[in-house]
């Protein structure tokens, strides 16, 4: 009788063991999904459309900025465009920034150079075009 | 941490771009305006500096100071008339940039965090493919526009048989690679499609002639932006991605304004082959009677016996480099108590705003410049018309005679004013290749010679 009831007890113990094993392996696993769910969330929107949306909101200011442009400062218009699009130079400096010698660092100096005219070139000369436009009288 | 500070000095640095082209709305913001974009992009490269990325600072900064130098030069050098040649330039190295950043990386994408190990996910192939394509075609177009514009090449359009379905096929050959590259991501696709791209760049530029400049330029340069715009996406950075469209959609705007002001669509345009300088007295064409003649005595005194004066400049002020005595004409006959204003059209010169730029550089007051929609209702109360270098953006065929190519074009109607005059080397024709009926009229008179020495002959006999 006493036999029984130990091997019954030892069952349920077991059991009983088991079940918590089981508990802690949900529990850890809806930590997880939670930790997922919150991620995806806030930290991992996809680039390419995080790139689009501002790609579409930076279009609709371009539009309505540019139209208001006068037409007698079309010409500086273009120089400062050429400007502001040297800042291709930020990539190239990535490139042209490791230790190491390679073909990737070759090519990130040249586009370094090359972006560095248009940011000088571009701003200078619009200066200097900007600096004689002069009402009567000035 | 440093990630934030770069992101939010991006956000900087793309405000203070809008601003500076916002300045731009009137002369009096522009230069404050300039400041701002400049301390933008000081803000934009120092917080890059900041990156892990840049393990050392010395090719990085050697390279700025190389490139900042040569810049610099070039911009205190050039002379103002061969602004379109720098604008061309300009745009023809962010072209050429792009295409390196995208072969940078494609060789390194662990660099810009863009792909594991050397292998790169479908997006960024295609990212990096559409840089590439974009920034050969600007590179290589541009560098054709400069040479068309600096004179090291002829102006006019280049035709052969068939180039139409050769641009086309180097076209789908340029798409097909493009494809080929997207798909496979093999470095020696990416070489092909960006030659086919630079050819193709050359191709479409060729056939399209001197007067559609404007155009050209104001397309190379929105094609610059997309390009910019495109290695944004490539390597995830917004400023960039922002910059580019800016950029781009400047580019387009201007390139809208100079077709409407030649009422041509921008296809017609870009599949080139349109007009063609004869240099050639148009003595071939139908007699239209006698024309008028007059030198610098004849004119200064119907100038000086005006009360209202309108001057239309065109290219050929540019190119003789009037722009100076032409203000000192002016002054004398301000002096004299005349009313002298300047008539812009949207297209005059080789790109927009070139007659602006030219007569600010003369220092004319910009008051005194007026576009032309504000100034055609003005002409029947003008005394003189006084066309220097111009002849087709004043053509009354434009209005009245449906044949003619360039009917529908928007024109400066100067054949209302009391008279018109008209410097010109000879009584060829326009850029458009046709007659200006108003060369016969009665009320015209032609000054044969060169622009700037016309002008200091009239000087001559005002003083």
């Amino acid at each position: 009788m006493a036999d029984a009831l130990t091997r019954d007890a030892s069952a349920l113990a077991e059991h009983a063991n088991r079940l918590a094993e089981e508990a802690q392996h949900l529990a850890a696993d809806a930590a997880e999904l939670a930790n997922r769910a919150t991620h995806t969330e806030t930290a991992q929107t996809d680039p390419v459309l995080f790139g689009l949306t501002v790609f579409a909101l930076a279009c609709f200011v371009g539009y309505y900025v540019v139209w208001k442009v006068t037409p007698a400062l079309h010409a500086p218009l273009m120089s400062v465009a050429n400007a502001i699009s040297g800042v291709v130079l930020l990539g190239a400096m990535i490139a042209a920034g490791p230790a190491l010698l390679g073909v990737s660092k070759a090519m990130g100096f040249i586009a370094v150079v090359l972006a560095s005219v248009n940011i000088f070139g571009g701003f200078i000369i619009t200066q200097r075009m900007l600096r004689m436009y002069r009402r009567k009288g000035d | 941490m440093e990630a934030s500070i770069t992101s939010f000095a991006y956000l900087v640095a793309a405000v203070c771009f809008i601003l500076g082209i916002r300045g731009l709305a009137s002369p009096e913001t522009a230069r404050r305006g300039n400041w701002i974009a400049i301390a933008g992009m000081a803000v934009a490269i120092g917080a890059t500096m900041l990156k892990p990325q840049i393990a050392t600072f010395e090719t990085v900064l050697g390279g700025i100071l190389l490139g900042g130098a040569i810049g610099t030069a070039a911009a205190l050098r050039v002379k103002i008339t061969d602004l379109p040649q720098l604008v061309a330039m300009f745009n023809s190295l962010v072209g050429l940039a792009a295409v390196f950043i995208a072969g940078a990386a494609l060789h390194s994408p662990s660099l810009y965090g863009i792909g594991s190990g050397d292998s790169l996910t479908a997006t960024s192939r295609i990212e990096i493919m559409a840089s590439t394509a974009i920034g050969a075609v600007t590179f290589s177009g541009s560098v054709v526009a400069f040479a068309k514009l600096h004179g090291l090449m002829t102006g006019t359009p280049i035709l052969f048989p068939g180039q139409r379905a050769v641009n086309a096929f180097v076209g789908l050959v340029a798409v097909l690679a493009a494809l080929a590259f997207a798909g496979w991501s093999h470095e020696g696709l990416f070489w092909a499609l960006t030659l086919v791209a630079l050819v193709w760049g050359v191709l479409v530029v060729v056939p399209i002639g001197g007067a559609d400049m404007p155009v050209v330029i104001s397309v190379l340069n929105s094609a610059s932006g997309w390009a910019s715009c495109g290695i944004g996406f490539t390597l995830d950075n917004p400023l960039m991605i922002i910059t580019g469209a800016l950029v781009g959609a400047s580019g387009a705007i201007l390139s809208y304004i100079m077709c409407r002001g030649m009422n041509r669509s921008l296809a017609n345009v870009l599949l080139g082959g349109f007009g063609g300088e004869t240099d050639g007295p148009a003595e071939a064409r139908e007699d239209r009677g006698p024309v008028k003649s007059g030198n610098g005595d004849d004119a200064a005194f119907m100038l000086r016996n005006a009360s209202s004066v309108v001057i239309v400049p065109g290219y050929g002020m540019a190119v003789a480099q009037a722009q100076h005595a032409l203000r000192e004409m002016v002054d004398l006959l301000e002096a004299d108590g005349v009313r002298v204003r300047f008539a812009i059209h949207p297209v005059a010169g080789r790109m927009p705003g070139h007659m602006n730029v030219l007569l600010a550089e003369a220092n004319v007051p910009y008051d005194k410049v007026v576009e032309m929609d504000a100034i055609n209702r003005d002409f029947p109360s003008t005394d003189v018309a006084f066309v220097i270098g111009a002849n087709d953006i004043t053509n009354p065929a434009a209005r009245t005679d449906a044949a003619s190519p360039i009917y529908g074009m928007p024109v400066l109607e100067v054949e209302r004013a009391g008279m018109v005059m008209f410097v010109k080397r000879s009584m060829a024709s326009g850029y458009a290749g046709v007659d200006n009926p108003l060369f016969f009229n009665e009320n015209t008179m032609m000054l044969f010679g060169d622009a700037k020495a016309m002008c200091e002959g009239i000087i001559k006999a005002l003083e």
